[in-house]
């Protein structure tokens, strides 16, 4: 069994803030210190934002939860300082398999890409995602960021004004009050912060339930990922198993709407269960069971005023597919840089707007593909299950249904086709993986990668064309000279010669040209710093 | 990028029609709708023009 998620690791103590005669007004106050709210501060106290984050408890997440990490949260946190033990620890998987009825259907290679620092996904439980986390905010507050992390601090109250929010919160020692001149609200799918406000959350109610069972078994199950429809030992519904470090296994059975949930969590009818799909033989024990019903939906708006709404409690997707924090981290990191602009008045507030229509964009992105792996594992109605049962079955024996076969369509990051911050392309036939909008895509480069130099600020990537060391405008770009070879040149370049991008604190491309040129530069750096005129 | 061909194009359309309902010989009606499914899928692989395909689904709707 394991304990980290019993551990206090930022246990409530008392703050002079609690005591002072006049409130104290902070500059940032984020809501919850889960996978969201920890990397936007951290992100955040990078830049010399003064953030605090409130929690009302004191440990990591009960139980595994998120268990699957793509590779763009991985480089983002690469970016936070902390990729490298969640990657040292977690488990990484390329081979899937398919099982429809009592047969293996097929199964394939996620066969990724070379010349990126990080794998396409690795599986790790959140408690240990978040470990690392509050180790990293509590590494940077020793050594001076103005970070800090309070638990037992729950947030009772919120009250907006002009310049600034009130917050109530209370603590095991009584009630105090701050104010904040911005709210981060990172408190989960549930949000108090949402609710307080009174705030929309709509969106579609799937009509299922999911048993997630965490089991610790001695088993010669290979590092995959197995996914069932309509198998033997759960009839008309969905099974999945998965490997976690320690050992873990997560195995998720679909249970159908019609159930009692309290039954169904009861040890005694979750082993049987599992023996099924197991077999008899196999010695396993329960580490943590949850059932859960989902939903996909979102708020209409993630910005509200000087009150930010970022991951769950802004946008809720089924679990197939991992997108749920994955995309919280992109969030986080589409905010931090922005929101550090307009604290330090380098960029208009309007900037923050942009926060929310990229974001949207994204979340209808993840909504429509996680609404659709739902529908696949999960038909509506006789035909939906005709077409999905026609698809399982011919993809045993022709290639080309395969892709038709949708058990969740892994998350992969959201390129912000028609921002306001982009500059139209003027890299003709450039690739279109990096055209403006998208991430950048990681190459290697020297002894380590291209994403190790985009760090801290707006970058100039010159591909075979001269271009000052640094620009100025309201914000500052600078050079990096990088060679037209190999995946670098694959990937930027494509059949151009030379080219010129302007890349994001977030990197993500804002510009593309083919050489450089000083007006359109220093116009491509105001847009994507977020100038109005 | 093609149009959807609504004009006579099987050579002994009797012959086809035929063939088609002798598929179908023998089965319950959920083996045919599942034959029917995976029919579909095997000829939307085959035309895979996209275009193409949403003609034929407006086409099928409206009539």
């Amino acid at each position: 069994m394991n304990k980290i998620f019993e551990t206090p690791l930022y246990p409530y103590s008392r703050h002079p803030d609690q005591d002072a005669p006049k409130t104290i007004r902070k500059r940032v106050v984020v809501i919850g210190a889960g996978p969201v709210g920890l990397a936007t501060a951290i992100d955040l106290a990078q830049q010399g934002i003064e953030t605090v984050i409130l929690d009302d408890n004191d440990k990591v997440s009960f139980g595994s939860r998120a268990i699957c990490f793509a590779k763009r949260p991985l480089e983002i946190l690469d970016r936070l300082g902390c990729a490298q033990p969640m990657v040292d620890k977690g488990v990484q998987w390329n081979v899937g398999k398919v099982f429809f009825d009592d047969r293996q259907v097929y199964d394939f290679n996620l066969l990724p890409e070379s010349g990126h620092r990080r794998p396409a996904f690795i599986n790790l439980q959140q408690y240990y995602f978040e470990e690392h986390l509050v180790h990293r905010a509590l590494e940077l507050q020793a050594t001076g960021a103005p970070i800090e992390i309070r638990g037992g601090s729950r947030v009772t109250a919120i009250e907006e004004h002009a310049d600034h929010t009130s917050l109530s919160i209370d603590t095991p020692d009584g009630p105090y009050s701050l104010e904040t001149d911005w709210l981060i609200a990172c408190d989960g799918a549930a949000s108090p912060a949402r609710t307080m406000l009174n705030l929309d959350f709509n969106g579609r109610v799937f009509e299922d339930n999911f048993l997630i069972a965490d089991v610790t078994m001695e088993a010669d199950f290979p590092t995959e990922r197995w996914f069932w429809f309509d198998p033997p030992f759960n009839r008309g519904q969905s099974a999945l198993l998965h490997k976690q470090p320690d050992g873990v296994w997560r195995i998720d059975l679909q249970l159908g709407w019609d159930i009692d949930k309290d039954h169904e969590k009861k040890p005694e009818n979750v082993i049987p269960r599992l023996k099924a799909m197991l077999g008899n033989d196999v010695k396993f024990e329960l580490e943590w069971v949850s059932i859960y019903t989902f939903q996909c939906r979102r708020m209409d708006q993630f910005r509200h005023g000087r009150v930010i709404f970022a991951g769950d409690s802004a946008h809720q997707v089924s679990p197939f597919g991992a997108r749920g924090a994955n995309s919280g981290v992109q969030d986080a990191d589409n905010l931090a840089w922005k929101l550090a602009l307009v604290i330090n008045g380098a960029a208009p507030d309007t900037l923050l707007d942009t926060y929310n229509s990229e974001r949207v964009y994204g979340a209808e992105e993840n909504i429509m593909h996680s609404s659709r792996s739902t529908d696949f594992i999960t038909p509506k109605s006789d035909t939906s299950r005709l077409f999905r049962d026609a698809v399982l079955d011919l993809s045993e024996h022709h290639a080309f249904a395969r892709p038709f076969v949708n058990s969740g369509r892994l998350s992969v990051p959201c390129t912000y086709d028609g921002s306001p911050l982009n500059t139209p392309d003027a890299l003709p036939d450039g690739p279109a993986r990096t055209r403006p909008g998208s991430p950048c895509p990681d190459a290697p480069l020297g002894d380590g990668f291209l994403l190790d130099q985009l760090q801290g600020g707006f970058k100039l990537l010159a591909f075979n064309c001269d271009a000052p060391d640094d620009i100025t405008e309201t914000v500052t770009a600078k050079r990096i000279t990088l060679p037209a070879t190999g995946a670098l040149a694959e990937r930027y370049l494509g059949a151009n010669t030379s080219a010129l991008y302007l890349i994001r604190p977030d990197q993500h491309v804002a510009a593309r040209f083919a050489t450089y040129d000083d007006a359109q530069i220093r116009a491509a750096l105001r847009r994507a710093a977020g100038a109005t005129q | 990028m093609t149009d959807l061909i609504l004009t006579p194009n099987i050579p002994a359309p009797d012959d086809f029609y035929a063939e088609l309902l002798a598929t179908h010989d023998g089965l319950t009606s959920d083996q045919s709708n599942a034959l029917n499914a995976r029919l579909i899928l095997i000829l939307a692989n085959h035309i895979g023009d996209r275009t193409t395909l949403t003609q034929a689904l407006a086409t099928a709707k409206t009539v």
